[in-house]
Formats: C-alpha cells, sequence, structure tokens
C-alpha cells in the first residue's frame, strides 16, 4: 500500500483526486488464521493491528457483521483523557493516551487527534476539594493537572453561566491539559489500512453466529460466509459480549444499555476545551472541528439492544446543556443517535482469558472505550500472542468479581446503569 | 418513550419509574456456596429480545412491579406486581 504523504496529495490533486487506490483490500475470509479477531470497530482492528506490528502475527482476520466502524466506534463523542484515579485504571488510560500522541505518524493516517485539553467542572467547595484530590492522584502517576479557580475559568471557558443565580455555580475545575478528542472514523480507518498493509484480512458483512469446537476448545468460527478456523479467537464486539459469551456457554458480568450523543448544526469557534459535568447530573461537551457542538449524558438507563435512544434523555442532556451553557439555547440540533454498550458491574473493562481453551475476550468497555482503544488493542494483542496478561491489563480480569478485587471509579457497586 | 401501564396508577411514561434490573435474580441463603452469591450478584442473562425486569414507580405509588420487555423492540408484554400478596389491593390489576 502505498504511504501518505504531502507528495501524493500534490501528484492526486494534480490528477483531480479520480485515482486513489483502495485505502486496503477486500478479500474473500481464508479456510483458517492463527488468530481471529470478532468486530471490527476500534478494538478489533487495533488488536489486529498490533498483533502484526507487535507481536509478529501477520495471519489474522477481523469479522465484521456490518461494515467497520458501524458499531460504536462511529458513535461516540471522542472524549479522550486520562484522569483516573483508581490504581490500574490511571495507568491503563495514560499508555493509551500516550499512544495516541503518536499515532497519527504510526497509523500514516491522520486521526485528527486534538490534545485541546479537558475540564471537569467544580460545582460546590466539596466538588473543587474533589478535584484537587484527583489532580494530586494523576500527577503522582505523571499526569499532568491543574488546578482551576473560578477567574480561571472565566477566562478559559467564557460561555459557562457565571450569574449569581446560576442553577450550578461555577468553583473551578481540574484540568487535564492533554486531554482532548480524535476523529473517531478516522481511527477506524487509520487502524484498518495500517493492519491491513501488514497482512490482515478485514472481512466486513461477516456475522459471527457460533463458535467451532473441538474437544471443548474453541477452534474457529460460524459466519454468515461459512466456516473459519482459528488457533485462537478473540471477541470485541463492545455493546454485543453477551451474545458471544452465549454463544460460548459463558455468564458474564455485563448488562446491554443504550447511550446517545447529539450534535448541533455547525457554529463558530465557542468552546475550545473538552467539559465534563458529572455528580449532579452528567453531561459533556466539545465542538468538533467542523463547527457542531458534539455532546452526551447519561445512559438511558434500562437494559437495550435497540441503537435508538428515547426522550427522557434528550430533554435532561438538553435541559444541562442550557444550564451550563444558556448561549446552547439558540442552537439547533443536527443530529442524535445511540448505541449499544457493555456496562460491567464495577463500571471497567475487561482483558482476559475466558475459562473456555481458545477462546479470548475484550469487554466491558461502558461509557470509556473510545479513549482507550489504542491500549486495548496493545494490550489484547499481548494476551492473545502470548498468552498472559501485559502487566497493564492484569488487574482487568475477568474472576476481579470473584476475588472482591473491583475496580469501581464511581464507588455504586454492582449497579451496571450507574457506572 | 416507553409507557408503563402502572397495576395501581395506570398507564405512565417510564421516567416515572426506576429500573431495576433483571427480575430472574434472586439472591441465595446467606450460608449458600459463594458460587451462587457471585452468580447472584454480579452475573446476568443480558437478553437480546424477552426480558422479565423490575422497575420501582418511584414518581407515582412507589410499588415494585415486574414488567416483561422486549430489549430489542422494547414492546412491553405484561406489566404485574412484584409482590403478588399485594394483589388484593389493587383495583382491577393489569397484565
Ligand atoms: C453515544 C456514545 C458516546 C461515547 N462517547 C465516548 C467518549 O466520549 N469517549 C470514550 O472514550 N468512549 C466513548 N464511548 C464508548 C466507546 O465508543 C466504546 O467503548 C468503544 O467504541 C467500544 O469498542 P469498539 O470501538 O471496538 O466497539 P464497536 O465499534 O461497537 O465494535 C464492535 C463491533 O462488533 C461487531 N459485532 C457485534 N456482534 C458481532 C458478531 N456476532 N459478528 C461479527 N461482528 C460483530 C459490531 O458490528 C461492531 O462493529 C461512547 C459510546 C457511545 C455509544
Ligand atoms: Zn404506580
Amino acid at each position: 500500500m502505498p504511504r501518505y504523504s504531502a507528495l501524493s496529495l500534490i501528484n492526486h490533486a494534480i490528477t483531480g483526486n479520480r485515482d486513489w487506490p483502495r485505502a486496503w483490500p477486500n478479500p474473500d475470509p481464508k479456510p483458517s488464521y492463527d488468530v481471529i479477531v470478532v468486530g471490527g470497530g476500534g478494538h478489533g482492528l487495533a488488536t489486529a493491528y498490533y498483533l502484526a506490528r507487535e507481536f509478529g502475527i501477520r495471519n489474522v482476520a477481523v469479522l465484521e457483521k456490518g461494515y467497520i466502524g458501524s458499531g460504536n466506534a462511529g458513535r461516540n463523542t471522542t472524549i479522550v483523557r486520562s484522569n483516573y484515579m483508581l490504581p490500574g485504571a490511571t495507568e491503563f488510560y495514560d499508555f493509551s493516551l500516550q499512544l495516541w500522541n503518536s499515532l497519527s505518524h504510526e497509523l500514516n493516517y491522520n486521526v485528527m487527534f486534538s490534545p485541546r485539553g479537558q475540564i471537569l467542572l467544580a460545582h460546590s467547595p466539596d466538588a473543587l476539594d474533589g478535584a484537587a484530590r484527583r489532580g494530586n492522584i494523576m500527577r503522582r502517576h505523571g499526569i499532568a493537572a491543574r488546578l482551576l479557580n473560578r477567574q480561571d475559568m472565566q477566562d478559559l471557558v467564557p460561555h459557562l453561566d457565571y450569574r449569581p443565580t446560576a442553577r450550578f455555580p461555577i468553583w473551578g475545575g481540574l484540568m487535564q491539559p492533554t486531554a482532548g478528542t480524535a476523529r473517531h472514523d478516522a481511527v477506524v480507518w487509520g487502524y484498518a489500512r495500517a493492519a491491513a498493509a501488514l497482512g490482515v484480512d478485514i472481512i466486513q458483512n461477516c456475522e459471527v453466529t457460533g463458535f467451532l469446537r473441538e474437544g471443548g476448545r474453541i477452534v474457529g468460527v460460524e459466519t454468515g460466509r461459512g466456516q473459519i478456523r482459528a488457533g485462537k479467537t478473540g471477541i470485541a464486539v463492545a455493546g454485543h459480549t453477551s451474545r458471544l459469551g452465549e454463544m460460548a456457554g459463558l455468564s458474564l458480568p455485563i448488562e446491554s444499555h443504550l447511550l446517545q450523543a447529539f450534535v448541533s448544526e455547525p457554529i463558530k469557534p465557542l468552546l475550545d476545551y473538552v467539559i465534563g459535568f458529572g455528580g449532579h447530573g452528567h453531561f459533556y461537551i466539545s465542538q468538533s472541528d467542523k463547527g457542531g457542538m458534539v455532546f452526551g449524558g447519561d445512559l438511558d438507563m434500562y437494559n437495550s439492544y435497540a441503537q435508538r435512544g428515547n426522550l427522557p434523555v434528550v430533554r435532561d442532556v438538553a435541559a444541562l446543556g442550557v444550564s451550563l451553557m444558556p448561549c446552547l439555547g439558540r442552537v439547533r440540533l443536527l443530529r442524535h443517535w445511540a448505541g449499544v454498550m457493555d456496562m460491567t458491574m464495577d463500571g471497567s473493562h475487561i482483558i482476559d482469558r475466558t475459562p473456555v481453551d481458545g477462546l479470548y475476550l475484550n469487554a466491558g468497555w461502558c461509557y470509556g472505550g473510545f479513549k482507550a482503544t489504542p491500549a486495548s488493542g496493545w494490550c489484547f494483542a499481548h494476551l492473545l500472542a502470548r498468552d498472559e496478561p501485559d502487566k497493564l491489563a492484569a488487574p482487568f480480569s475477568l474472576d476481579r468479581f470473584r476475588r472482591g478485587a473491583m475496580i469501581d471509579e464511581a464507588g455504586v457497586g454492582p449497579i451496571p446503569k450507574l457506572h | 418513550m416507553l409507557r408503563i401501564k402502572c397495576p395501581f396508577c395506570g398507564e405512565r411514561d417510564h421516567s416515572e419509574f426506576s429500573y431495576g434490573g433483571d427480575a430472574n435474580i434472586t439472591y441465595p441463603d446467606l450460608a449458600a456456596p459463594m458460587e451462587a452469591w457471585i452468580e447472584a450478584v454480579y452475573r446476568r442473562a443480558n437478553p437480546k429480545g424477552p426480558h422479565r425486569e423490575r422497575w420501582q414507580h418511584i414518581d407515582g405509588c412507589r410499588l415494585w412491579l415486574i414488567v416483561e420487555r422486549d430489549t430489542l423492540t422494547h414492546e412491553i408484554a405484561s406489566v404485574t406486581l412484584a409482590k403478588a400478596a399485594l394483589a388484593p389491593l389493587v383495583d382491577g390489576q393489569s397484565s
């Protein structure tokens, strides 16, 4: 595959951009592979890429039931940050952030990673104390964090509601200056192209409907395009993990829930940072490079595979948005949609072997799996290649629930909808 | 919008209710083996299709209900009281 470069842009511009080659091939499935990754979202494609790049395993297929990026990879609000507090999570997400920094160069594909800074709002003195504590934990891990007072907030984000009558008075905030956003589709396409260049087969319209077994071991998959054998099979199907788990006889600590996202009509530059609001509700917002205000809030709060959200959340999210940033009231909503996510019993993900030989699990990404894409792919590739978890993945084992070693950032216990 | 037909209050928007998860989960005896507790507290069937689930009518009568709902179409097949013993208190319990 030819590399993309300034020169290739000029050359193709001269010929009217008429003969760009396919970004990656569209092969038919081979009868067998060393590794099959089920699910062509960001995580599955990143896994295939790192298997080929870092671990030298190139006889790999990614099987996707629709088109790649048709799931949550193409539906999220693209926030990338690493301001987590619990041991295990902090290190994992910071490793991911480090990979994000060089991702466009590494993949030879512009993923538009924009570390513009993310600010968590504090609306009371107690919340500001909490923000200071979080910032200290981050700094202890070498992650930049800056505590902001009310005046700083007014300088950086002038459009929040600073009036004495504000529903949520602004006491300050915590900024992670290295956090930001990335272009979700480009992440999918970039990993797909780079993986394919290393020999990975990316096979779309290929739904996995069952597993092939030999003496208890899983040795491949049944698909809409026939049987495909594999030395090892990894699942990275986001909201559908329980369905694949059921095919393999696994009972998992997961519920599938809806999360909606919203984008407004494009407007002139209004918001330079990513803003997060939690505790009294749930809201996050950033402005895309096209000018759209991209925002979201809570889950719909009941099990669902419907991939379409309901109106109470639209009302709640709009109300929060207008309370925080009154000028949004005059901006028109362009689109809203939903994705189906795995919500786990402690709000953290799972990267582990399963009790079934030959089957490996990457699941439970809840609200936060986009930022995790590079580290998740890296760690899952490590697990598939070496048969043991990388130290960054080890805390996120499947048996942590049995051992009582939960990683529960929200501290709300085994209630998936609350994480 | 889901609309749940509360046996006590009648049909209401689901935003009046709070979701309580899989109704097939029952807690074992305190003395039951650890595995039974792990199953009840952490593991879920999480079906794509019909699901028996608990909802509480928090902005209404506050009764706990069992709702049979399809997790793919959101269609509600039935609503009954979680505590069958309360049925005599409710006029014309719907299903
Ligand atoms: C509305 C919304 C907003 C979000 N916002 C953020 C955010 O701001 N920041 C953040 O970090 N995270 C966010 N997330 C979470 C993040 O998007 C997900 O955690 C992440 O994308 C999941 O990994 P993935 O990309 O591999 O998933 P997906 O893209 O969903 O990939 C899974 C793939 O598996 C395929 N599949 C399923 N079943 C089968 C089968 N049987 N056979 C073959 N293929 C199958 C699906 O078609 C799908 O393409 C958000 C999620 C949603 C829904
Ligand atoms: Zn009622």
